[in-house]
């Protein structure tokens, strides 16, 4: 159980955790792993399976678009302290952009499937992640709202 | 050239222009050129977020911020982005050309009331412009100031303004800059994101900071919306606005908002003077 604690103490420095019971985060843990990527690594293609949801620690990702004729169309970038990939929690589980690294990146990745395992069987945990979750969600629906006015509006 | 709010001498007429010489002409970007005028007046001084209205004989006057040194007034510097009549008109004048200038006119950043906090500098698009007075001021006494912020958004990386001057500014050990572009290639190393994303990441203290705001109206709102919920005083935030004008001196109503005037109360104004009428549909 070390691993597991001492993933425990990664999760806990990360912001999305913050306030979050020891117990659950722990449980969470059980189904974390500590991973990095070089700077131009594909973390993630569009229409691939989604099987992990992602905690970055340091570094900074992109979000892409696949628009024909184009090198990767950036939609936004990430960075320490964000989060990103929730595709494992709805069907059919497949990433819908690209996700690349800028830099040398260091996350903390949550197995999808062993998360919805649990979630299911944990109703008051599967409670505590989604209010976590959908304001972020949310946020990033409204901003991404904003650029495209942002990026259509005439004035 | 009449000096409305920092002489001691009324001006004889503020609604006579001054011929001036354009000095220098570049451009910035595919739509947006800087002219250099002599203002031809010694004493002739600015404050950083004033405005001037340049006149094209022939085609009509628009409004203008000063985006030079305001410790430099000798060079009288405009930053235009070409979007309509008048301002196609002065994007076609060559060094040499005469402009009518009256001004400067309007309110100021609050660069002296900043003294002693930190500063945080908050730009969409050619919003920069009438921000790079405040900027010059802050570095040239940065010693007066705590925290320095600036962060800057743009539609994409060619619509950066002022690249080099960001660059700059970013390499001072003494000024955090940020910038983001709403959308971008893999060519671009930097943020691809809205504004008000930048404010999550920027150190400052939200009780002892003012922030100054020109940009998008919509993008105003926004950054105000993450100001405030980071904890900010809407008397500690100051947003420039933008309204068609015609006399500048409050005379016939054209710019006016709800019950002020943006070319004398404004352009400048504390956000807890005017939160009200930004939430007004229309106005
Ligand atoms: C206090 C103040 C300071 C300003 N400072 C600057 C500055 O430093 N640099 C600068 O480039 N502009 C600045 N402006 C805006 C500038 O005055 C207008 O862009 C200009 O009046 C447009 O005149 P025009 O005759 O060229 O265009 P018009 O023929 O009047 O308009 C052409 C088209 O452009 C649109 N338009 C008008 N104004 C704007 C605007 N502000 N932004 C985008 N689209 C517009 C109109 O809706 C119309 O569709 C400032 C405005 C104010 C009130
Ligand atoms: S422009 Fe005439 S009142 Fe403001």
């Amino acid at each position: 159980m070390v691993k597991v604690d001492g993933l425990d103490k990664l999760l806990a420095e990360h912001p999305f955790f913050d306030g979050m019971d020891e117990s659950y985060r722990k449980t969470l843990a059980g189904c974390a792993r500590n991973e990095r990527f070089k700077p131009g690594e594909m973390i993630a293609q569009e229409g691939k399976p989604a099987e992990r949801f992602y905690f970055i620690r340091t570094g900074a990702v992109s979000l892409e678009f696949h628009v024909p004729g184009h090198d990767g169309l950036v939609l936004e970038t990430l960075h320490d302290g964000d989060i990103f990939g929730w595709s494992w929690m709805v069907e059919p589980y497949e990433w819908s952009y690209d996700i690349c690294a800028l830099e040398l990146t260091r996350v903390i990745s949550l197995d999808g499937a062993c998360l919805r395992k649990k979630l299911k069987k944990d109703h008051a945990l599967g409670f505590e992640l989604y209010s976590r979750f959908m304001p972020v969600m949310a946020k990033r629906l409204y901003r991404t709202r904003q650029q495209l006015t942002d990026m259509f509006a005439k004035k | 050239m009449p000096d409305q709010t920092t002489s001691d001498a009324p001006y004889a007429d503020p609604m006579v222009p001054d011929l001036l010489p354009i000095t220098l002409r570049r451009k910035e970007l595919d739509d947006t050129f800087t002219i250099e005028l002599d203002p031809g007046k010694p004493g002739f001084h600015f404050q950083p977020g004033q405005f001037n209205m340049l006149y094209v004989f022939g085609v009509g006057e628009v409004p203008i911020s000063i985006s030079g040194d305001p410790a430099n007034p000798g060079k009288l510097v405009h930053t235009i982005r070409n979007v309509g009549a008048v301002t196609d008109a002065l994007s076609k004048l060559k060094k040499g050309d005469q402009v009518g200038v009256r001004g400067p006119f309007g309110s100021a950043w609050p660069v002296i009331e900043a003294d002693g906090h930190d500063v945080v500098i908050i730009a969409g698009g050619i919003g920069l412009a009438p921000l790079r007075p405040a900027i010059e001021h802050v570095l040239a006494n940065r010693e007066h100031f705590g925290r320095f912020v600036i962060l800057y958004g743009a539609r994409s990386p060619e619509d950066v303004l002022y690249m080099k001057q960001l660059q700059q500014w970013r390499g001072r050990l003494d000024t955090y800059v940020d910038v983001t572009v709403d959308h971008a290639d893999r060519s671009w190393a930097g943020n691809v994101g809205v504004v008000p994303r930048l404010i999550e990441r920027a150190d400052f203290d939200p009780h002892h900071t003012k922030v100054m705001i020109c940009g998008p109206e919509i993008m105003m709102r926004f950054t105000i919306k993450e100001l405030v919920q980071r904890g900010m005083e809407k008397d500690d935030i100051f947003v420039s606005m933008e309204r068609n004008m015609k006399c500048a001196i409050g005379h016939c109503g054209h710019c006016q908002f709800g019950g002020k005037f943006i070319c004398k109360d404004g352009p400048v104004f504390a956000y807890s003077q005017i939160e009200d009428l930004l939430q007004v549909r229309g106005l």
